[in-house]
């Protein structure tokens, strides 16, 4: 189940760190960003679950489109190094407005699904987890077939491709970036609508996730959404067995540790299609 | 005339707890101090290098643990039956080998960010910080984990026989880190107006063109990150026996943001630019806090800050103040260029 | 002088392919030591990517490139400058945010030792070092014409002087061989004549030259051999009066005047 959701965050932003070359530093805001709206829909309000399941993805959709708009746009030209400055500015901004907003105290969502876990031949499933694991699979499934078949997936991957051709080629370059980024910012915050309610939800959650999605980019190359999938799922099983090997809190050091031998070996990540370095 | 602003300034810091009452102010200026060391140090990889490393408060880290390890003494199994132990060690000791182990590993990182480019290198750089966290967080036999090292003693000088001194207290505490500001300055501003420092910025500005006339992109990499590294090594040991007390949060990442915006605020590629930097965000979230304004907010206000700064003045604060005084008249000495100069009188 | 002299660089069945295209296809040509010899052809036919090849910016797929002995196969560009083969860029390159003098400084790199430890420790040899490289520098500036501009920013240069400038850095790293790319594009004639003036100075220093250039008139005067590129090929290679007339590169350069007049 971890494996679908290590794999939407990674999709999103192997789209945006693919097509926008942008390090997307607001990617883990946008996780914990999905998750509260879920725990304000659904607690606060009391909006049907399923509901507000759909409308925290819509809301960050939203706030990825805005983002773009205010932030990003302006530093289309500029350098590496500025553009990743102002991405980690907004991160901290944001982090602390969330924090303000919430507190730092857990927050835990109801879900609708029966507590008693459903039994399959033996295996012993939540239904909480299974929602979550079948939703991610069909927003991964989505994710695809938006890239493969839609004319916006098409010019996308065009502007992965060589940007500077595309915009010849009269692609809306102002419309691709701006449907990357809010698309990346929805499956993030989709990410973290379906995973809030399973754990608890904290304003430092997204650290950790946007970490571990930079793991899976890196591990499932860039700009591919089935190397990004398939590098979810690895991650969460790799995970899993270092668990078992080490002590359970080296777990999250797993990707990390990845990471660095991947990037060490090869520098431009296993899946890779560019020959160059950087 | 820079040269007496300079040393008008620096009597103006050695004077400073004469007149200073309250301790706690000496302790703000302490940290502001270390950590406008370690933000001098990133400048050097960041700023005159051009290395995107985000994970700089991994060496700080590092070297606070070692040089707390060393003068603690340990026992730690490496494997089920070889079990390795260290007698307490002078904390000087401690502290060389914090420098030493910081530059190892800036040693390693550099002959990595020769392979891994670009955005790349910024993740593995932030992947490191974070492996050594859980690392020091979770090896508890060595480092505790979360219950910290505690009761690390102060570092010590003395000469058998003739006298021994402890840096124990504000006062003293203060005097040591100004004079390992100092050290570090120096050590940074010859680097960075020699041969050296010259590759480094070239690799920096034009990395073809530096390549065409000579100049190794390994060797310079590397020498700049193990300079990097140690010098934030040392400002970790020093932060160690002060505060007393290290626990693995010292790896957060908030810690290198912190840095980063400190050199990139003040100003990058600039001598003077994180002492700046270091001054204005050490100092800060004293005066903010003496406002009621919360931790909370005042991030967002630097998160708000550093957009804004880093969209209109991309260059930092000293380099926009020498162009400014640049712009007004030849006669007048700028702020970036007072303190270059005087850096260049410094380092004969 | 009948003795036999030598050739400095052999470039040999040298093929190079990048992005599926073939750029330059089995080029084997020699250069002499103190010769100047001159690449042409129209754009696009490979004379960059042989440069490129030559000095380690871009990897050979097949063929071998020797100077003075060294295979240059595979070696970094910066050990590749060690030898003494030093290029300019066909875009003007030069460190924009430094002043002149650094920028020949910079250049001096190959020139000088400053061990990181002496650097550190402040010892005096490192000072005098440095005294001795801004005379070096100093000397080197003059030698171009530029030295009135020692302490200005590169950035804030006039074209002709930044081209001059560049030429300064590659020339500061003492090279035996120099490959210069296009080293005259956008100057106009009286720039033109000036550099020509210049380039014999470094000829006549004993310097090996390889010339990347459009410039007809400046390539004819100053070159003891011509080598005419087309499409990745060699079509000539000779004495310039010999080139001149040679109908296999009128043909090549027509077919880009006519392309150039339809499109």
């Amino acid at each position: 189940m971890l494996g679908g959701i290590y794999a939407l965050l990674g999709i999103g932003l192997t789209l945006i760190f693919g097509i926008m070359r942008v390090v997307n530093f607001t990617h883990g805001e946008l996780y914990s960003f999905g998750a509260y709206m879920m725990f304000a829909l659904v607690m606060l309000l009391h909006v049907n679950f399923f509901v507000a399941l759909v409308l925290a993805m819509a809301l960050g959709i939203a706030l990825g489109a805005a983002i773009e708009f205010v932030l990003l746009r302006k530093l289309r030209g500029a350098d590496i190094d500025t553009t990743m400055l102002v991405m980690i500015g907004a991160w901290i901004a944001m982090q602390n407005l969330e924090q303000l907003a919430w507190s730092g105290v857990a927050k835990s969502i109801r879900t609708p699904f029966p507590s008693t876990p459903l039994v399959l031949g033996g295996l012993s499933v939540a239904w909480s987890r299974l929602f979550v694991f079948v939703v991610a699979i069909a927003l991964i499934v989505a994710a695809y077939a938006l890239v493969d078949r839609t004319r916006l997936g098409r010019a996308m991957r065009a502007t992965f491709q060589d940007s500077d051709a595309a915009r010849l080629m009269g692609v809306d370059i102002d419309r691709v970036y701006l449907s990357t980024f809010a698309l990346g910012s929805g499956l993030a915050a989709a990410a973290g609508a379906l995973l809030g309610p399973v754990f608890v939800v904290t304003p430092g959650m997204g650290d950790l996730a946007a970490l571990k999605a930079f793991a899976v980019v890196i591990l499932g190359g860039l700009g591919s959404i089935a190397g990004a999938t398939v590098g979810g799922f690895l991650l969460a099983f790799i995970e899993e067995m270092g668990a078992g090997y080490v002590s359970s809190g080296y777990r999250d050091a797993m990707g990390f540790l990845l990471i660095i031998l991947v990037l060490i070996v090869r520098p431009t990540g296993l899946f890779s299609r560019k020959e160059r370095i950087g | 005339m820079k040269r007496l602003a300079t040393a008008a300034f620096l009597a103006f810091l050695f004077s400073i707890p004469l007149w200073v009452g309250s301790l706690y102010v000496l302790h703000v200026l302490i940290v502001t101090g270390i950590f406008t060391i370690a933000a001098m140090s990133l400048n050097l990889l960041l700023g005159y290098t051009g290395q995107l490393s985000l994970g700089h408060v991994a060496f700080f880290g590092i070297g606070a643990y070692v040089s707390s390890l060393v003068s603690l003494g340990f026992s730690v199994h490496l494997a089920p039956n070889w079990l390795v132990t260290l007698d307490p060690q002078p904390v000087w000791l401690g502290m060389l080998w914090a420098i030493g182990v910081s530059g190892v590993c800036g040693w390693a990182l550099g002959r990595i960010s020769f392979k891994v480019r670009g955005a790349y290198f910024v993740i593995v750089t932030i992947s490191f910080a974070e492996v050594v966290r859980l690392v020091a967080l979770n090896w508890d036999e060595l480092t505790q984990g979360p219950m910290a090292l505690n009761n690390i003693p102060p570092l010590t000088v003395s000469i058998p026989g003739l006298f021994e001194f402890s840096f124990i207290g504000k006062v003293a505490n203060y005097y040591l880190v100004l004079i390992a500001g100092i050290v570090a300055y120096v050590v940074i501003a010859r680097l960075v107006h020699s041969r050296a420092g010259r590759a480094m910025i070239a690799l920096k500005e034009n990395e073809p063109l530096a390549t065409s006339v000579g100049i190794e992109v390994t060797r310079y990499l590397v020498l700049s990150a193990v300079v990097s590294a140690a010098i934030a090594g040392a400002a970790g040991a020093l932060y160690a026996q002060y505060i007393q007390i290290v626990d693995p949060n010292i790896f957060l990442f908030i810690y290198t943001v912190t840095m980063v915006i400190m050199v990139v605020i003040g100003g990058k590629g600039t001598l003077a630019g994180p002492i700046v930097g270091g001054l204005i965000f050490g100092l800060l979230p004293e005066a903010l806090r003496s406002l009621h304004i919360g931790p909370e907010l005042q991030w967002v206000a630097y998160g708000v800050l550093m957009i804004v700064i880093v969209s209109i003045l991309p260059a930092g604060i000293v380099p926009a103040l020498a162009g400014w005084r640049r712009a007004r008249g030849p006669a007048k000495a700028g702020l970036g260029d007072a303190a270059e100069a005087a850096a260049r009188q410094i380092a004969r | 002088m009948n003795e036999p002299v030598a050739a400095a660089l052999s470039v040999d069945g040298l093929s190079i392919r990048f992005g599926g295209v073939t750029a330059v296809e089995s080029m084997t040509f020699d250069v002499k030591e103190g010769e100047v010899l001159s690449l042409i052809g129209p754009n696009g036919a490979g004379k960059t990517s042989a440069f490129n090849a030559i000095t380690g910016y871009l990897p050979a797929a097949a063929g071998s490139i020797v100077y003075r002995g060294t295979p240059l196969n595979g070696l970094k560009p910066s050990r590749i400058a060690a030898l003494g083969v030093v290029r300019t860029f066909q875009k003007t390159s030069v460190f924009a945010g430094r002043s002149v003098l650094d920028n020949i400084l910079i250049g001096l790199h190959l020139q000088s030792r400053e061990h990181p430890l002496a650097i550190i420790l402040g010892l005096p040899s490192v000072a005098r070092e440095e005294r001795r490289l801004v005379e070096k520098g100093r000397e080197v500036l003059r030698f171009v014409g530029i030295e009135s501009r020692e302490s200005q920013l590169a950035s804030s240069l006039a074209y002709g002087e930044l081209r001059l400038l560049e030429v300064a850095v590659a020339l500061a790293a003492r090279p035996t061989l120099l490959l210069l790319d296009e080293p005259v594009a956008g100057m106009n004639s009286t720039e033109t004549a000036s550099f020509m003036e210049t380039l014999g100075r470094i000829r006549a220093s004993g310097v090996t030259i390889l010339l990347v250039e459009h410039d007809m008139k400046m390539v004819m005067r100053i070159s003891d051999r011509v080598v005419c590129l087309n499409q990745g090929r060699i079509i000539a290679d000779g004495p310039p009066a010999e080139i001149q007339r040679h109908p296999e590169v009128i043909r090549a350069y027509l077919g880009e005047r006519h392309a150039r007049v339809e499109g």
